[in-house]
């Protein structure tokens, strides 16, 4: 009983923790697009074209170490414009065996991906039980790894060196629907006003509890919580509508004209396309 | 600096306001010119904020009629594209939290954003917002992300996303708010430079220091949400008993400071609501 208590305390402090830490990494991430550096010197447009041709040419490719010379060439762009290898590499590949893993992990075994077995798990004659770990299954998983690998390596260097400001400006650019691209800024916008009254909760409830809370309260203190969150953000909304409405706001958004294209990111958005194209051939 | 017929800036007449059933303005009439300072003064819930959107039309009344500039402000004449701009370009409103006001990526993007969607040509949206930032001196701020702000700055740039735009008429919601005193001080510099101009000013405010530096006349709200006194701004703050029914002060607490002394107050009461000074 003790220890659940401490537990579900500890999943508040933890919380606080973590709130912390997402508010202080993208501050990192704004500091780092700011920084001198090689994709940090492109325009945003460049970038955007660029990555989305690469992402086709991950997806179109059918060998693996085209795939895997891909994603080894995002490591030296990396290191020339100046991520932290270490940070890169972690922000990449720790999280992946959560998401990416689980669904590969089926793929390995002989009932999803028959074939030549390089390990043999099970295999009965009476009743008839075989289970093994596949070559193809393994291939299979090897693919789908490394091509979520690259693909997320390629975005997250994009937003590393791309103030988000600048990124949002090329998508209205690019003709995306300019009621998306509001919307996506003002989600990332208020992120920060609601990470931060979370925080202040979360906050004023660790200054005013003195011991241990059973789970139980602690649960209705989170669900409470989450109840005020829901109607500040609401109530939130309301009120940013209306100052939109005020400054002449009538449901349709308008942006400035574009920003101009330089002849040094028609060259590196033609090198981006041409190393997919030979990917994409390379990888038939 | 008196609008051109003389017709008044804002009529209301018998104004009443009900959201979810509660009442949050109660028959409010009020007359504003061209180029009076306004405070409108009352305590927290007293429906002054309210009043403010239902000036700058983002509230219409439940009751009663509201014109603006000699026109009906109704949600039925703004409907119409063209009136809804002109009234936006001539009345701005600054709202109490910055965070609701400032909802775009950078600085840049949130002063040009009252231009740019009131159909200013892009080389005159660009101009507009230059010399806002210029003169509220957040230049250097243009690229910076709203939210990585402190509260001052996001105070000048609230300011000047609204100063953008050239409003003949500001609504101010508790403008010094969360404010230290040195943005304070530059606020109310800030104001007194809009009154040199001739702007006509409306500010709700429970901050009884600043009233007279801001305003000439005073409208007083009380917890019914309704007007108990208009009138200038001297002899509406020296009506303390008004200011204490209104909960703008408090009885065993407060600042003497119309014969001359400026002191906290504090005295106990023999009898009850005894209150000799």
């Amino acid at each position: 009983m003790n220890q659940s208590k401490r537990k579900t305390r500890g999943v508040i402090e933890k919380t606080l923790a973590e709130i912390t830490g997402a508010l202080e990494q993208t501050l990192f991430a704004e500091e780092l697009a700011r920084q001198p550096g090689l994709l940090q010197a492109l325009d945003a447009r460049a970038k955007l074209l660029g990555a989305f041709a690469l992402l086709i040419a991950i997806s179109a490719a059918q060998n693996l170490v085209v795939i895997a010379a891909l994603y080894a060439l995002t490591l030296p762009v990396a290191i020339a414009s100046r991520v932290p290898l270490g940070f890169f590499l972690k922000r990449v590949w720790v999280l992946m065996p959560f998401f990416t893993g689980i669904v590969a992990l089926p793929a390995l075994f002989s009932p999803f991906t028959p074939g030549a077995p390089l390990i043999t798990l099970i295999d009965l004659a009476s009743p008839r039980v075989y289970l093994a770990i596949t070559y193809p299954g393994v291939i299979t998983a090897a693919f789908l790894l490394m091509r979520v690998g690259a693909s997320v390596s390629i975005a997250v260097l994009l937003i590393l060196t791309t103030r988000w400001a600048t990124l949002l400006h090329a998508l209205r650019v690019l003709r995306v629907p300019q009621a998306f691209v509001l919307i996506l800024g003002m989600t990332y916008r208020y992120i920060y006003v609601l990470l931060h009254a979370v925080n202040n909760l979360f906050l004023a409830r660790t200054s005013r509890v003195v011991g241990r809370v059973s789970g139980a309260d602690n649960r209705r203190w989170v669900a409470a919580s989450m109840g005020a969150l829901f109607a500040k953000s609401y109530a939130l909304s309301d009120d940013v509508y209306l100052a939109m409405l005020s400054r002449g706001f009538r449901g349709e958004a308008r942006a400035m004209d574009a920003i101009a294209w330089r002849a040094r990111d028609g060259v590196w958005l033609a090198v981006f396309v041409v190393i997919a194209v030979i990917a994409i051939w390379l990888g038939k | 600096m008196m609008d051109q017929n003389d017709t008044p800036i804002f009529e209301l007449d018998h104004i009443t306001y009900a959201y979810n059933n509660q009442i949050a303005l109660n028959d409010v009439s009020l007359t504003v010119r061209a180029g009076e300072r306004i405070a409108i003064l009352g305590a927290n819930g007293s429906g002054k904020s309210t009043l403010l959107k239902i000036l700058d039309a983002l509230y219409f009344a439940t009751r009663g009629t509201a014109r603006a500039f000699g026109e009906p402000l109704t949600e039925d004449a703004l409907q119409d594209e063209a009136r809804a701009f002109a009234f936006r370009r001539r009345v701005g409103l600054v709202f109490q939290d910055p965070d609701v006001q400032l909802f775009s990526p950078t600085v840049w993007d949130e002063v040009t954003f009252a231009p740019l969607h009131l159909g200013l040509a892009q080389n005159e949206v660009i101009e507009r917002a230059e010399w806002a930032m210029d003169l509220l001196n957040i230049t250097k701020l243009r690229d910076r992300a709203p939210h990585r702000l402190s509260g001052g700055e996001k105070k000048k740039v609230a300011l000047a996303s609204v100063l953008a735009l050239r409003p003949e008429v500001w609504l101010l919601d508790e403008p010094t708010a969360s404010l230290d005193p040195r943005s304070t001080s530059r606020l109310l510099d800030f104001i007194d430079e809009l009154t040199r101009e001739g702007k006509t000013i409306i500010t709700a405010t429970h901050d009884l220091d600043i009233v007279e530096e801001i305003a000439d006349r005073v409208v007083m709200f009380c917890e019914d949400h309704a007007i108990t006194g208009d009138g200038g701004a001297r002899a509406m703050l020296s009506n303390r008993e008004r200011l204490i029914e209104c909960n703008l002060i408090h009885a065993h607490r407060h600042r003497h400071d119309a014969t001359g002394e400026e002191h906290i107050h504090h005295h106990l009461h023999a009898a009850p609501h005894e209150h000799e000074h």
